[in-house]
């Protein structure tokens, strides 16, 4: 049954608030609001692809595909080739991830499989999210004056042990490719260390009770159980600082030397895309600006290809438990 | 007396009781002792970068801090004296520009992909368009604002500013203030959302007074993040603010940031305009990880 309120003088306290239109207005005012807030996010990465290829185009018209796999860097006469800078960034952040990658998932592995003290666990995690924090440029300040005179005896070393073999032919006379790479693996060193460490911390207790059960070691544990269980959103990190070395730019300017021919030598002075970007573009002109923003293309495309791998990769190839 | 103790397993010829026994001479164990040094030697070398950098600024950056830093320009080429303060300033400057701009537009996009669009394909879309924009290497964002607003002149027929700059490092902060204020949102428990509409609140009402304040925790901690991340910034900054050695003028002219004059005077061949990288870098590295520590303090402050 039914209260009847009709009679009641505390009838209004019972029926529901009726909305006045302001507020109904400021609640769909907000909510367009905050859809047109978000749809900045697609605006903005329309907006970077359409600024960058437009610019582009001049020099797309000019160059065509040859821009790819020609090396000539030469404002003097207009005629550009980006084929060293491609080279040196694909290598340098390759070589930096062969390097980094070891290093990345045997910390995390360290700091998440209760090898140590928690306190030493945490105090490693707190350092090594420190070090991704330090900005680009002051590593790159740092690799100049310190890193690299410390490695040249070394880098003197591999010439003199190595120097028949045309990776190590050159002399090392300072900024060169092989510095670049080992900043660089500072750089995603970090990255690929916090994901894997998220990554391990979320394979179930269970998998890890059931290994130790049936009387596995722990780093038989490790090797067979938990690291197959977290290996698609490893994966998806490396890719994920693959896109961060390839983009990278303070520190990999400041010491890789930014030479404009091809030497393939890991010793000799080299180039990235992103390094030749930064040291052109202040005083670049013409078509010269046209080319750098095909270079900023490339890079683009590069680095987009490699991050929605990344996220596809941890999507579909994620295991579920 | 239990039933296991009544059998004598060390009799057994099935069983040997001392099997179970550690025994650190097993070839396993040998090769799990190994492994273990293997990941404490790597982690040692990973965490070794950080003590190195830190300490040679520490060093070399923390002899040069007097008060004349902080308050004077940076001397003329070849000579001494001076300090970084218009840098200093700039950077201020600059941040602030990109955290105008990028402030509203991540915490209102945030906003709506927790609370307007659970589960819409045009909320995957965004979040899928954010997780892009952040993987986006900060020079293209550099690249972006050159070409948009650099050539174009847009801003009163001014070409670098400290205006484009700020725009620029806005792009780079917009993906972490995104996602921070999406996920923090998310955590937000759904009741509380249901009591403030229980008692007539107007959904505007309840994410501005509601579940913003209990996400604060979580999205303060990732906008200073990201404040701090583009403070130490420089790719974007070398061709949109340039650089300049005098104050600041104005948002619509050059401006000096403590980044671009690292990047600078560090290559630079004169031994004073070295040292005053180093200087620029202690207090960039200074403000940044106090900006991180901050952040973890916020964070531990709102669990307890």
């Amino acid at each position: 049954m039914k209260p009847d309120f009709s009679n009641d003088v505390n009838a209004e306290a019972f029926t529901l608030r009726r909305r006045p239109p302001s507020e109904k207005l400021v609640d769909i005012g907000f909510s367009q609001l905050s859809l047109a807030l978000a749809s900045g996010v697609a605006l903005v990465l329309l907006g970077i692809f359409l600024t960058v290829f437009g610019q582009a185009r001049e020099a797309i018209a000019q160059f065509g595909l040859n821009f790819l796999t020609t090396s000539d860097w030469d404002p003097v006469n207009d005629r550009y080739g980006a084929l060293v800078a491609i080279y040196g960034t694909l290598v340098s952040s390759l070589l930096a991830l062969v390097i980094a990658v070891p290093l990345g998932v045997g910390t995390a592995i360290f700091i998440t499989e209760d090898l140590v003290p928690t306190r030493i666990r945490e105090a490693i995690g707190l350092m090594v999210e420190l070090l991704a924090a330090l900005p680009s440029v002051v590593l790159g300040l740092w690799a100049i004056f310190v890193m690299e005179p410390a490695i040249r005896p070394v880098l003197n070393m591999l010439h003199n042990v190595l120097g028949w073999s045309p990776l190590f032919s050159t002399v090392p006379q300072g900024p060169g490719m092989a510095p670049a790479i080992l900043i660089l693996v500072v750089m995603v060193l970090p990255i690929i260390t916090a994901i894997s460490r998220d990554a391990l911390n979320q394979v179930p207790i269970e998998l890890r009770q059931g290994a130790y059960g049936i009387g596995s070691t722990r780093w038989g544990a490790i090797f067979n159980v938990i690291l197959p269980a977290a290996i698609s959103a490893i994966i998806g990190g490396v890719m994920l600082s693959l896109g961060r070395a390839m983009g990278e730019t303070m520190a990999v300017t400041m010491i890789i030397g930014n030479s404009l021919s091809f030497n393939i030598s890991l010793l000799a002075p080299g180039n990235t895309i992103a390094s030749m970007l930064a040291n052109q573009f202040g005083e670049a002109d013409g078509i010269q600006v046209s080319a750098l923003m095909y270079a900023a293309l490339i890079l683009m495309l590069l680095t987009f290809v490699v991050n929605v791998a990344a996220q596809w990769i941890v999507r579909r190839l994620s295991l579920r438990y | 007396m239990t039933s296991s103790t009544n059998i004598s397993y060390a009799n057994s010829d099935l069983f040997d009781r001392r099997s179970l026994f550690f025994d650190p001479n097993l070839k396993r164990n040998r090769l799990n002792e190994l492994l273990t040094a293997i990941a404490a030697t790597f982690a040692a070398i990973a965490v070794l970068p950080l003590f190195l950098v830190l300490g040679y600024v520490l060093v070399k950056g923390g002899s040069m801090i007097r008060p004349s830093l902080f308050l004077e320009l940076p001397p003329e080429l070849g000579l001494t004296g001076g300090g970084i303060g218009n840098a200093i300033l700039g950077t201020l400057i600059v941040s602030a520009i990109a955290t105008c701009i990028a402030l509203p537009v991540g915490i209102g996009g945030g906003i709506f992909l927790s609370e307007y669009s659970r589960g819409g394909w045009f909320a995957n879309f965004i979040r899928f368009g954010n997780d892009v924009l952040a993987g986006v290497p900060s020079i293209i964002a550099g690249v972006f604002i050159y070409g948009l607003v650099v050539v174009t002149k847009l801003f009163f027929d001014q070409s670098f500013s400290a205006m484009a700059g700020g725009i620029a490092l806005s792009v780079l902060m917009l993906p972490t203030i995104i996602k921070t204020t999406d996920e923090g949102l998310r955590l937000v428990p759904q009741e509380l959302r249901w009591g403030a509409y229980g008692v007539g609140a107007s959904k505007f009402v309840t994410i501005t007074r509601i579940t913003l304040p209990a996400a604060f925790t979580p999205i303060a901690t990732g906008v200073v993040l990201a404040v701090a991340r583009a403070a130490g910034e420089t790719a974007p900054l070398i061709f949109t603010t340039l650089f300049s050695p005098y104050w600041p003028d104005g948002i619509f002219n050059p401006i000096a940031t403590m980044s671009v004059l690292i990047y600078n005077f560090a290559i630079m061949p004169y031994e004073y305009q070295n040292a005053l990288a180093w200087a620029a870098s202690f207090v960039l590295v200074v403000m940044i990880l106090g900006a991180n520590l901050l952040s973890r303090w916020i964070s531990k402050m709102a669990k307890t």
